[in-house]
């Protein structure tokens, strides 16, 4: 019996670590006070992303009011599928003709924070490695066989696994030590983990542009509650008084 | 002016007569501790979800094309519609969180004893609708556990012999979850079972009046008529409907004492309410699963279904079974010998304060057992995971099991004559 349990017991770890993901995650460390950054990520997103992947949740006008850009200006620069500002984040690629190019349509992206995460997406934007088994010559570490080729390719330069010698046990072993871009995209490594940064915090504002708000509000309804449970204690006391 | 209005009325309807008896010359034991107020919470939760499911509904569209798409147009387009949402999500869970501790309650003093056998039966039948309402509403944003989630529950029924794979169709409509099921779940959870819900939460509030409330001593305030000395009986004055045919000891009216006393526990409670609300909706995942933010895709099953929480440990129950109809059926009975309760215990004493350590080492045993198996409930079926699933599965019934056979003899402590303090 008791050794049944000591077994059992020492099963219970195997229990937590059931699922995880296969690479580990770098932290996005998003702000999404930083309305600078969210209007790059805006700017990247519809350069970039927005001819395969749709917001379709969301509305132009919602988003240059929430980013503190000027209507004026976002239809100008942000907005080129000819729809009006009140209209939905939509594109104009059939899901039918998207899925005979890539295997599946391009999915919308409106709530992809809040299915993947941020961290996921962040290092998800800087995984892409050459591999020319792939059909678009990329493969991805965090998405392994994605159908989507590096779109970001003229930022970021072509990236590549590398591997360097390490002396492990007193044998030299080829050990993998991450993804390491060209050097002939536009952007210094640096730059270009800001720029996912930025893009990331766009895409973690989408899943949920009320979040500011909400928070604030949580904050008032504490500030209530505090006030409606002390005077609730106090009535209370006031009542029972009488049973003493 | 407000006199004569109430006089018009009472020549009409018996409104201050039951004011009375419910509320204001309501006897109720003075010694309720914080385990009763989930009850009050209950109800409070109740009329949040009935609250805001009807304003939802004013901006949900019911159908597979544009279900998704309503929910996320709530949630972006609409005045506080995030709001109405997140109180209606956090709603479910919550109704969850009280309901069972609810009954927790119930179990540590003894409530479903005679004579509230009905009362408790009653309650079974809100939990049971409550989870078949909860079942179909997380239907209705028509997300990827939504669908899947649905899928999985659904299927079970067919794993009744001879009628299964018919009752399945029944249930759906159609040869999969579709469009034609979404509208039917929609109906049930929007107008059929809130409507029972109302009506048994109504009966079980006139079962517990007609009965009387128990309390944490589990000893009863209603006396022999005649064999309590007028000095010791209260000062208040309770409906004659109580005190007729009884002498009622260590009672307090309900209004105001008891109400006063829930806006209390009804503030501390809103604390955790709003927080989830406004600082965590998805609470990790549990309340709100990540891959419902994701349109249901028939064609495209997730890695992982998972149902919510609150169906964890009879999910869990249903795995740790290999046959699949056993599991069906020990899942449910894992539910019906809940509701048997005051026939499994066949002991004299209700409350845990007076019970013997193995009725307390046994109720342990269970609370460990259904918080255990909700918690293997959400996480994949490795082997090692389904092991711990089956021992704690075993446990579980064992906990009915053991109660019905000490229950008889079993070696209590002396019960006060009254309640305590």
């Amino acid at each position: 019996m008791k050794k049944l349990l000591i077994a059992l017991i020492t099963l219970i770890p195997s229990l937590t670590f059931a699922a995880g993901p296969t690479v580990p995650l770098d932290e996005a460390k998003v702000d999404l006070h930083d309305k600078a950054s969210l209007q790059r990520g805006a700017q990247l997103y519809m350069n970039y992303c927005l001819g395969c992947h749709s917001l379709e949740y969301a509305r132009y006008n919602r988003m240059f009011s929430d980013l503190e850009i000027p209507q004026e200006l976002g239809e100008k620069y942000l907005q080129f599928t000819g729809d009006k500002a009140g209209d939905l984040i939509t594109i104009n690629m059939s899901p039918e003709a998207a899925g005979n190019w890539f295997g599946n349509p391009p999915p919308d992206l409106t709530n992809v924070a809040r299915v993947r995460g941020a961290d996921w997406i962040y290092t998800y934007l800087r995984s892409f490695y050459k591999d020319d088994s792939r059909p678009f010559g990329v493969n991805n570490a965090v998405f392994p066989n994605v159908g989507m080729p590096h779109v970001l390719e003229e930022l970021q330069g072509m990236p590549a696994e590398t591997y360097e010698e390490r002396r492990i046990d007193g044998e030299m072993k080829q050990v993998y030590a991450g993804i390491q871009a060209d050097g002939t995209g536009r952007l210094t490594e640096s730059e270009y983990d800001q720029a996912m940064l930025d893009l990331t915090s766009f895409l973690v504002y989408m899943g949920e542009p009320m979040l500011l708000e909400q928070r604030r509000m949580g904050w008032f309804a504490f500030g209530f509650l505090l006030v409606f449970t002390i005077l609730a204690w106090l009535l209370k006391k006031e009542f029972w008084r009488d049973l003493k | 002016m407000a006199n004569k209005f109430i006089q018009w009325m009472d020549e009409r309807i018996p409104m201050t007569k039951t004011w009375n008896i419910h509320l204001a010359q309501y006897p109720a034991p003075k010694n309720f501790n914080m385990w009763y107020i989930f009850g009050v919470l209950a109800m409070l939760v109740l009329v949040n979800q009935i609250l805001t499911g009807v304003w939802l509904t004013m901006n949900y569209v019911p159908s597979a094309e544009g279900a998704f798409a309503s929910v996320e147009y709530i949630m972006r387009d609409v005045e506080y519609g995030w709001l109405l949402r997140y109180m209606h999500s956090t709603g479910a869970s919550a109704f969850f969180v009280v309901v069972y501790l609810h009954m927790f309650r119930g179990m540590m003093y003894g409530s479903y004893q005679k004579p509230r056998e009905l009362l408790w039966l009653f309650g079974m039948f809100i939990f049971l609708v409550l989870m078949a309402e909860a079942f179909m509403g997380y239907l209705l944003p028509w997300g990827q556990m939504s669908y899947w989630g649905a899928q999985v529950i659904i299927s079970l029924f067919g794993a009744i012999p001879v009628i299964g794979d018919d009752l399945t169709l029944w249930i759906r409509g159609d040869y999969v979850i579709s469009g034609a099921t979404l509208n039917r779940f929609f109906a049930l959870h929007v107008i059929a079972l809130p409507l029972v819900l109302v009506i048994l939460v109504f009966l079980h509030i006139i079962a517990l009046h007609e009965v009387g409330s128990n309390n944490p001593d589990g000893v009863a305030i209603k006396k022999p008529k005649g064999s309590v000395p007028d000095e010791e009986k209260p000062k208040f004055k309770f409906h004659e409907r109580f005190t007729k045919k009884y002498d009622i000891v260590d009672a307090i009216p309900f209004y105001p004492y008891y109400i006063v006393k829930d806006l209390i526990g009804i503030g501390i409670f809103l604390f955790f309410f709003c927080y989830v609300i406004f600082f965590n909706p998805e609470m990790g995942g549990f309340f709100l699963e990540p891959p419902n933010f994701e349109p249901a895709n028939p064609l495209k099953t997730p890695q992982h279904i998972a149902p919510v929480w609150y169906f964890t440990p009879f999910y869990a129950i249903l795995r740790a079974v290999p046959d699949k109809l056993l599991g069906v059926i020990l899942m449910f009975a894992a539910i019906v010998l809940l509701a048997l309760l005051p026939w499994i215990d066949r002991g004299k004493v209700r409350s845990i304060r007076y019970r013997s350590m193995f009725h307390k080492l046994n109720l342990v045993n269970f609370v460990i057992s259904f918080v255990v198996l909700g918690y293997l409930g959400t996480q994949p079926a490795t082997p090692v995971a389904t092991l711990f699933a089956q021992i704690f599965t075993f446990l579980y019934f064992a906990f009915f099991v053991f109660l019905f056979f000490y229950s008889r003899r079993e070696k209590t402590k002396p019960v006060p004559e009254r309640v305590t303090s």
